[in-house]
């Protein structure tokens, strides 16, 4: 099989730049930690409401560990609990959810927060808020009639 | 090479076997995209259902419809003519299982659309479980799956018949490439399969309470992403076999293309949790290698473009052009089974790049589920794809019915594919702006309590609205091209054309037809990318899911 020198050059020069591409993302998710949301932990669906931490779902200061605060939620159609919630600016904080029903989505609108909320499945997701501002929280995975109107909001104080 | 039937028309009773995909595939469209009109129309806020018709039960009927009806049958109605032209007429076992497959995926979709209509199944075509459908809309779909192997099975038999006629020869390049494409349609619809048979299926009916969502969404992607190079694939054998032909030039290197199709089938199925990121359960390590299969894609891309460019160039400088672009000059513009997939192909540029921004382990964090992934697939599918296969449409529609496509069809055809582009550059422009800007994907309208974020996104929803309008001009006039060629064109002969490699005296290697060989390594790749992770899944599962009618 014959390959023209163009073609071997392109492809030389297009494979290269996928590698460069690749080690890049590779660096970024296992050397500088970048990975998508990916907790492995579960949870029995049925039993959200009396299992910690989602029995108090809301913000709570936490001592000693990597991250100042934790943000419980609870998922379920159509909305999340908390309904809004108000953050310290520059805080570090855990975001710890789960869904009581179906699929759910949540993100973080013009944030990288962004996370499947899946029954029987608990999403992490460790963020630093350091601009102010409100911040609308949306499902965006389909979870019924309505799905549209499930939002929440986090407002970053100074 | 030798063509043995490359001059022969196809028979007509081959023709009417898949002019009857195309008579389904063209209702779809119709109904598709009425059902994406008012979607855009109810997303801009001005506009709402009449009837108590849900936006979510019409955004079902818009996927199902468009994203699996259209498809697979315009693509098997192609596939089916392509190799009855390159191989030979099908025999009658052959066409019986054509039929066969064709009745039951038909059967299969009336019984789906029943349901969707009744508001039974608004779970759309990816069907997010735990919401739970009734029981008809899976067996309807299940129908509409194992129709397209009975289909496919013609198409594998002719091959095989060929090849045992032919021995040391390799096969007719349009034929290799559609048994390519059946064979990865196979092995990757096994996973959409096993969800709705053991697991959807046996919860719809009660026969078991709960569901591993897990599972089922794992082996949704499993099949959701190959789907996608299934409808891609068939413009690439457009691009790669008919366009040359139809400019005038040559195929640029048989072996090359076979090449590339062979990449496309190790390369698309084990890539499925590039769809599952965001998703828990799965360990990210798994995810990143799936990741890297999803990159390799990228190689085939890079020759399918050098290819297609180097047959441009070559034709354009055989015919006297100079310069760095003088070629450009001499492509058949005014011809519409030349323009329309070209406008097709230079779409494929920025869908790509969507594409890798999607796949990518962490910027998928930033569009995951916004409606820029929409404006995405509009540019991949229901750009690239549809108007190469409109572009298809335009002389293997009157090829099989035996009619012409005249003057007046073509330039509309042309018309029809620059309406396509203005509506669609509005339409995806918006939703990839809207989508960078945070707004969901598959939501009706929504002003979210009046939050100030959800306010920027409504004008460009306004824009989306303009831009499907648009569309649904050119669908209709698609319509009204596909009815004048099967129906009212002038009788005479159009040509299905099929291109010959530059290469003529280079055979290509017997080693592409090793299917013990190339299936090997795609199960091998499959098992890679998925046993293990699978397995955790399945073994550190949580309680199962019950069923929710949330609609």
């Amino acid at each position: 099989m014959h390959m023209h020198k163009f073609e071997k050059a392109w492809l030389i020069f297009g494979i290269g730049s996928l590698l460069v591409f690749l080690t890049v993302l590779g660096v970024s998710a296992f050397y500088l930690g970048n990975q998508p949301p990916s907790c492995l932990a579960t949870i029995d669906p049925e039993k959200v409401d009396t299992t910690a931490p989602f029995n108090e779902p809301g913000l709570k200061k936490v001592e000693g560990k990597d991250w100042d605060y934790e943000l419980v939620y609870v998922a379920s159609a159509f909305s999340y609990s908390p309904a809004e919630v108000e953050i310290p600016y520059g805080a570090k904080v855990k975001i710890i959810a789960t869904t009581k029903d179906v699929v759910h989505g949540f993100e973080v609108a013009g944030s990288n927060i962004n996370m499947m909320l899946e029954p029987g499945y608990i999403s992490e997701h460790v963020t630093t808020f350091d601009k102010t501002g409100e911040y609308l929280i949306v499902c965006n995975e389909y979870c019924g009639v309505g799905h549209h109107m499930m939002s929440s909001k986090i407002k970053v104080v100074e | 090479m030798f063509y043995p039937s490359a001059k022969l028309k196809v028979d007509r009773r081959d023709g009417k076997l898949a002019m009857a995909h195309f008579f389904v595939a063209f209702t779809a469209l119709a109904i598709g995209g009425l059902a994406g009109l008012l979607q855009t129309l109810v997303r801009s806020g001005k506009f709402e259902l009449p009837a108590g018709i849900g936006y979510y039960q019409i955004l079902t009927v818009h996927g199902v419809v468009l994203g699996l009806v259209l498809t697979t049958f315009f693509i098997m109605g192609f596939q089916i003519a392509a190799t009855s032209k390159t191989s030979g007429t099908l025999t009658n076992k052959q066409r019986l299982a054509g039929w066969i497959g064709f009745w039951l995926m038909t059967a299969g979709t009336v019984l789906a659309a029943i349901m969707i209509l009744l508001n039974e199944a608004t779970v759309l075509y990816t069907f997010y479980a735990p919401l739970q459908a009734h029981a008809l809309y899976y067996i309807g779909l299940t129908l509409v799956i194992v129709g397209s192997w009975i289909d496919g099975a013609a198409i594998i038999m002719k091959y095989a018949e060929w090849r045992r006629k032919n021995p040391g020869q390799p096969s007719p390049l349009l034929t290799f490439m559609s048994l390519v494409n059946t064979m990865m349609w196979i092995v990757a619809t096994i996973g959409v399969a096993s969800t709705v048979l053991f697991q959807l299926l046996p919860w719809s009916l009660g026969l078991v309470e709960t569901v591993n969502i897990a599972v089922s969404r794992t082996l949704f992607w499993y099949f959701g992403h190959p789907l996608v190079y299934f409808w891609l694939l068939p413009a690439y054998m457009a691009w790669y076999v008919v366009i040359p032909k139809v400019i005038g030039g040559k195929i640029f290197s048989d072996s090359l293309a076979r090449l590339s199709f062979i990449l496309f089938l190790l390369f698309s199925i084990p890539v499925g949790f590039h769809h599952q990121l965001m998703e828990p359960g799965i360990d990210p390590a798994w995810k990143f290698l799936q990741v890297i299969l999803t990159f390799l894609v990228v190689i085939p891309s890079l020759m399918t473009a050098f290819s297609l460019f180097a047959t441009f160039e070559s034709f354009g400088r055989s015919k006297g052009a100079r310069g760095l672009f003088g070629w450009v000059k001499k492509l058949p513009w005014g011809d519409a089974r030349f323009t329309v997939p070209f406008i097709g192909m230079v779409a494929f540029i920025p869908a790509g790049a969507g594409g890798i921004v999607n796949a990518s382990h962490q910027m998928n964090q930033v569009v995951h589920n916004t409606i820029w992934v929409t404006g995405h697939f509009h540019l991949t599918v229901a750009t690239s794809v549809v108007l190469t296969f409109f572009g298809v449409s335009y002389w293997l529609i009157p090829h099989l019915t035996g009619r012409t496509l005249t003057k007046a069809m073509n330039k509309l055809g042309i018309i029809q594919a620059v309406i396509w582009v203005i509506g669609m550059t509005f339409m995806s422009g918006s939703m990839h702006a809207a989508g960078l800007l945070g707004a969901p994907r598959r939501s009706s309208y929504s002003e979210y309590g009046g939050a100030a974020q959800a306010l920027e996104w409504i004008p460009y929803q306004v824009a989306q609205a303009i831009g499907g309008s648009i569309l649904f001009l050119g669908i209709i006039l698609m319509l009204y091209i596909f009815i004048n060629l099967a129906f009212f064109a002038p009788k005479g002969e159009q040509e299905f054309p099929v291109g010959e490699p530059a290469d003529d005296a280079e055979k290509a290697p017997m080693v592409f037809e090793n299917w013990k060989l190339w299936l090997g390594i795609t199960v091998v790749l499959i098992l890679f990318a998925y046993t293990i992770p699978f397995i955790d899944l399945i073994q550190n599962a949580p309680p199962g899911a019950k069923g929710y009618k949330l609609w």
